[in-house]
């Protein structure tokens, strides 16, 4: 995405990482992806989505690595959805990007709205 | 459907206190919270903790053992644990407009990442929480989203408390639309009110 501030050009990184690909990948290997990806100022939308403990063991670990220059992540993601009799549980897109570049303004059940502004 | 089994065993043969973590956002009143029950069941001179405007007040987790909480003839003895809010960002420089110095909001900042990991890692050992929003707050937060899922896979019983309803600008209807399947409880923590309520869904709750 190249976006305009200050009247020069910059560029902020998406990935967007697809259900498959996702699934290939042990809980571990999301989490240190995704930390990996924000720290370096990009925004991953995961579309298969992370469950509620891969989404703590993510603010877990970005706890163990904030910093001055790391203050955290800014997550949003849809609630999960239940299937037949409530036994199957199917996670939904999620979007994480560092805090001080992403802003969540406006969430329900389903739709995330975020503002994302260049430091 | 096994593990609803597996825990309805384990709570038969339980024989310690029940555990109940309060959880929630920074700022929402857990603390506040914490030291109703106390005042209301132990001695109206204990706190749990400080209470504060800055957030991150509490930074580590408090339990207070051995409360007799009873409500219209039912009688539920618990372990009270008063846990660090759960953010994802933590950053100093929000600390200095309330009066720290850089040194003091850095030194918060760190022992409150310490904090919310300590909250993450409590959930393993509890029986039950209360899960405290504030009402006069957007309550589909990713906080409030990310504990109630694994409040739900891990089935730990738990009931929402509204708090704050008695501010002009409270809305405890808003959390219980969103919500719509869980129990959800509107109190005011630091003026008591609805206490009663609160008392007798733990007791039918975390029994």
């Amino acid at each position: 995405m190249r976006m305009s501030g200050s009247g020069e050009e910059r560029n902020i990184k998406l990935d967007l990482i697809s259900e498959e690909r996702m699934a290939s990948m042990t809980s571990m290997e999301k989490i240190r992806f995704i930390l990996d990806g924000v720290k370096l100022g990009n925004i991953v939308v995961l579309e298969g989505g992370l469950t509620p403990e891969e989404q703590m063991k993510l603010i877990e670990m970005t706890m163990s690595e904030i910093s001055e220059d790391f203050t955290g992540i800014e997550i949003g993601s849809y609630p999960l959805k239940r299937g037949f009799l409530r036994l199957r549980r199917r996670t939904r897109l999620t979007i994480v990007g560092p805090a001080n570049m992403m802003k969540t303004i406006k969430k329900d059940k389903d739709l995330i709205r975020a503002i994302i502004s260049i430091v | 459907m096994r593990r609803g089994f597996l825990l309805l065993l384990k709570r038969l043969l339980r024989r310690r206190n029940t555990k109940i973590g309060i959880y929630g956002a920074p700022n929402a009143g857990k603390t506040t919270l914490a030291n109703r029950i106390l005042h209301d069941f132990l001695d109206h001179g204990e706190e749990m903790g400080v209470v504060s405007e800055i957030p991150h007040e509490t930074r580590r987790a408090y339990r207070k053992e051995g409360i007799l909480i009873t409500a219209k003839g039912a009688k539920l003895k618990v372990d009270i644990v008063d846990t660090p809010g759960l953010a994802t960002k933590i950053d100093f420089h929000d600390f200095i407009p309330y009066g720290l110095s850089e040194e003091e909001a850095k030194k918060r900042a760190k022992e409150a990442t310490e904090g919310v990991i300590e909250a993450i890692k409590w959930l393993d050992d509890l029986d039950g929480v209360l899960l405290v929003m504030d009402a006069t707050e957007d309550p589909f937060t990713q906080a409030n989203i990310v504990i109630i899922g694994n409040l739900e896979a891990r089935d730990i019983p738990f009931i929402i408390v509204a708090n704050k309803m008695d501010l002009e600008n409270a809305v405890p209807a808003r959390i219980k639309n969103a919500f719509p399947q869980h129990v959800v409880v509107p109190i005011s923590a630091l003026k008591g009110e609805n206490m009663e309520k609160l008392y007798e869904e733990m007791a039918r709750c975390f029994r």
